[in-house]
């Protein structure tokens, strides 16, 4: 018999095992999804009885419910377990509460969870798909890819692209997924931030590394820019959120200064007047909020193709359902 | 109890301690060795061993073993992880204090010490602590436990962050004549690392262990040695810099000796990748120049001896995602194998060495029994298979725990007999 070889495999974990294809499989199947939230009936039939947990063992609004209103726009059945309300804060291991779920007959795990890794660890564990939605600091790639989609969206490419992901990298998962997956697209990548908050030898992956904003602005097409978590402040990486802003904040003051038009991203929430000034978190240069209405989209994809839909018939949706 | 003589034939006897290499016949009466020959007579009641193809050695010790009891028998005991030592040649083993409670008092050491007679493998010599609780704050009973079988003292797994504590342990220690042990890390830079930092942890995104974290510390102790006149033994040394401290610290005549683990020797950051907690352990694994210098440092005698940081964890507790998981390998059963076949076979170390580094050398920093077969000396003795060719099957392990990095890996060379006191305290079953 001839299985076809599934697109992205069982799961989808992070964008540094994926190729290049895959990924511009996933993005070009996004844009066939991108018009079923614009409808009046948003919802396909294309995950119909299929059973969906959203296991996040940690706190999030925005990427739970963007995974949320993907699924529910497919059909899909889906249940929210969110760390307060789990076993888990009565002991029960990771293993187990994944076995408990696969028992009860599910079809993939949507999981977020402090520790990096923990998403390969459920993947290798049970024979459901399962979706990385933030591990630890080593991976979002559903934030990857839908910043990659509103980039080719804004700028109509990725190739050769100049990309500074701006901020906290050492503690971030978006950057990493930026970095692998805008490297496979051939954009060049670049960080700057403090360097308490910089992972070592990133010049080794093929980032460059710019030590003051203002050089990192002055290269860039497109920056990416990280939410600062308040509590490195505690940990010492910075002295004050007021020295951040001044020296890292992204301001109008400083994108007037760079050479070109600059795309603005943030994965958000954002901390106006610390990473980012409000007049630029709502200047003419961002697309924060086509970020997130692209997130969906991306989910959309990644769901329908995990779940063994062909990118080849996915602009079927666009018809399929339509009231 | 009397203990039957036993008489080894033919083997081929590597002992540095008296600069022996060749085949003789070894008797052990009452416990101890009797005759070191060609054509010992025959003995009455003597069991044989056909040494031909075997190598004789002195017992192998292992200077640094977590064997968890009391507080942890889930992970480990005395007794099993005596008869793990026996089984992978060791005929002694040096017990780490971070018990719960940790081994930081007289009763505490006698009770290890007890438990290891009881058991009767391979001898069980307790460390005490350094610190009261392993708290770092006030010196233990260093003489009342030394008094008790103490052989040094060290707050393993625990390092001592404050100096002016390690300067007063290195001085007090001396009245007893035990060396001071340390884990040396500074906590201030390791932070909450999961692994080494380096590429590997930037792609991961784990937290990382910079090499200046334990190179700070063996400087220190280095220091703290000289200013003291003391004995300061270096643990598990994983870093180029390390060595080269050690090896200087050496040249200028100071009192410091340093050991080197068998992962650190073998292995580097890389087998993090995929986050196997199986590759976990503190020090982390580091980078290839630092293990190509634990090789050097191991070869050139900078790192005095072989010892395995036999680390047991449950299976439960391994089976988590990565920075969940607790730092540690099991190594008893491994070791042997892995030095004979990576060093031994390779050519870059003869047999005298390799046991001068996991049997003389340990009996000789910790002042233990052993580490030679002269006549009169303790029967203790490791006879070893340098033919034998096996795969490491963590199933098969007698430690309780499983968690080694070696899984899969094909070996040669095997313990035959292990003999401690002139009692044969494991075999290896022939088919």
């Amino acid at each position: 018999m001839n299985q076809p070889v599934p697109v992205l495999g069982k799961d989808l974990i992070g964008l540094e095992p994926l190729s290049r294809e895959q990924i511009l499989t996933i993005l070009d199947t996004a844009e066939h999804f991108k018009d079923v939230s614009e409808r009046k009936v948003k919802k396909v039939p294309v995950l119909r009885g299929k059973t969906i947990v959203n296991l996040f063992f940690e706190a999030s609004t925005r990427t739970r419910i963007s995974f949320e209103f993907a699924q529910k726009r497919l059909s899909a059945d889906t249940v929210n377990i969110t760390a307060s309300a789990s076993s888990v804060v009565k002991g029960e291991t990771l293993v187990d509460t994944a076995r408990n779920l696969e028992a009860m007959r599910i079809d993939m795990v949507v999981m977020r969870h402090a520790s990096s890794g923990a998403a390969k660890f459920l993947a290798e564990r049970i024979p459901s798909h399962v979706i990385n939605a933030g591990d630890g600091r080593h991976e979002h790639p559903t934030q990857g890819l839908l910043d990659m989609l509103t980039i080719r969206d804004h700028l109509g490419r990725l190739e050769g692209l100049r990309v500074c992901i701006v901020g906290d990298v050492l503690h971030s998962r978006v950057a990493r997924s930026n970095i692998f997956g805008l490297l496979k697209l051939g954009a060049e990548v670049a960080v700057s931030g403090p360097k308490t908050l910089l992972p070592v030898r990133m010049e080794e992956l093929g980032v460059q590394v710019f030590p003051r904003v203002e050089e990192a602005l002055e290269w860039a097409h497109v920056i990416n820019v990280l939410r600062l978590q308040l509590e490195r402040m505690k940990g010492g990486y910075i002295p004050s959120l007021r020295e951040y802003n001044r020296f890292y904040g992204i301001t109008k003051a400083r994108l007037d200064a760079a050479p070109r038009d600059i795309l603005v991203l943030h994965p958000g929430p954002m901390n106006r007047g610390v990473e980012i000034d409000s007049d630029v978190a709502d200047g003419p240069n961002q697309v924060i909020l086509k970020q997130v209405t692209n997130g969906v989209a991306v989910r959309m994809a990644v769901l329908y193709l995990l779940a063994g839909g062909k990118p080849e018939i996915a602009h079927t949706v666009r018809e399929a359902g339509e009231s | 109890m009397i203990i039957r003589p036993l008489l080894i034939r033919g083997g081929r006897v590597v002992d540095p301690s008296q600069g022996l290499d060749e085949v003789l016949d070894l008797l052990l009466v009452n416990g101890a060795v009797s005759a070191l020959s060609k054509n010992v007579g025959p003995a009455a009641e003597a069991r044989e061993i056909d040494g031909n193809g075997l190598i004789v050695m002195p017992g192998l010790i292992d200077a640094h073993v977590h064997l968890r009891e009391p507080g942890q028998e889930h992970k480990e005991t005395i007794a099993s992880g005596a008869r793990a030592a026996a089984a992978g040649g060791f005929t002694a083993v040096c017990a780490m204090p971070n018990t719960d409670p940790p081994i930081d008092d007289p009763a505490t050491v006698g009770f290890v010490m007890a438990e290891g007679k009881r058991v009767g493998v391979a001898r069980v010599y307790p460390m005490g602590a350094i610190s009261v609780g392993m708290k770092g704050e006030a010196l233990t009973e260093f003489g009342e436990m030394v008094e008790a079988g103490a052989v040094a003292v060290t707050d393993d797994g625990r390092p001592v962050m404050d100096s002016g504590l390690m300067r007063m342990a290195l001085e007090y220690a001396q009245a007893f004549g035990i060396p001071v042990v340390d884990h040396p890390e500074d906590l201030t830079l390791s932070r909450d690392g999961s692994m080494n930092e380096g590429l590997v942890s930037s792609r991961l995104g784990l937290r990382g262990k910079p090499n200046a974290a334990e190179d700070i510390h063996i400087v220190r102790d280095i220091l703290l040695a000289e200013l003291t006149g003391g004995r300061i033994h270096l643990q598990h040394v994983s870093t180029r810099q390390g060595v080269d401290a050690i090896r200087r610290a050496k040249a200028r005549g100071l009192q410091v000796t340093g050991e080197a683990s068998p992962h650190h020797l073998l292995l580097t950051d890389e087998a993090v990748d995929g986050y196997r907690t199986e590759a976990k352990m503190n020090p982390p694994l580091r980078s290839p120049e630092d293990r190509d210098a634990v090789q050097e440092g191991l070869l050139d005698g900078t790192l005095d001896m072989v010892a395995t940081d036999h680390a047991p964890h449950h299976y439960d507790e391994k089976e988590a995602a990565f920075d969940d998981a607790p730092n540690g390998v099991v190594g008893l059963e491994t070791a042997l194998g892995l030095i004979h076949t990576h060093f031994v076979l390779t050519g870059r170390m003869d047999l005298s060495t390799m046991v001068e580094r996991m049997s003389v050398a340990p009996a000789r920093v910790f002042s233990l029994p052993g580490g030679t077969l002269r006549v009169g000396s303790p029967g203790d003795v490791t006879v070893f298979d340098p033919q034998g060719e096996w795969v490491v099957d963590p199933v098969r392990f007698l430690s309780k725990s499983r968690n080694t990095p070696f899984a899969g890996w094909t070996l040669k060379g095997k313990p035959r007999y292990t003999v401690v006191g002139g009692a044969v305290v494991w075999e290896e079953k022939q088919k």
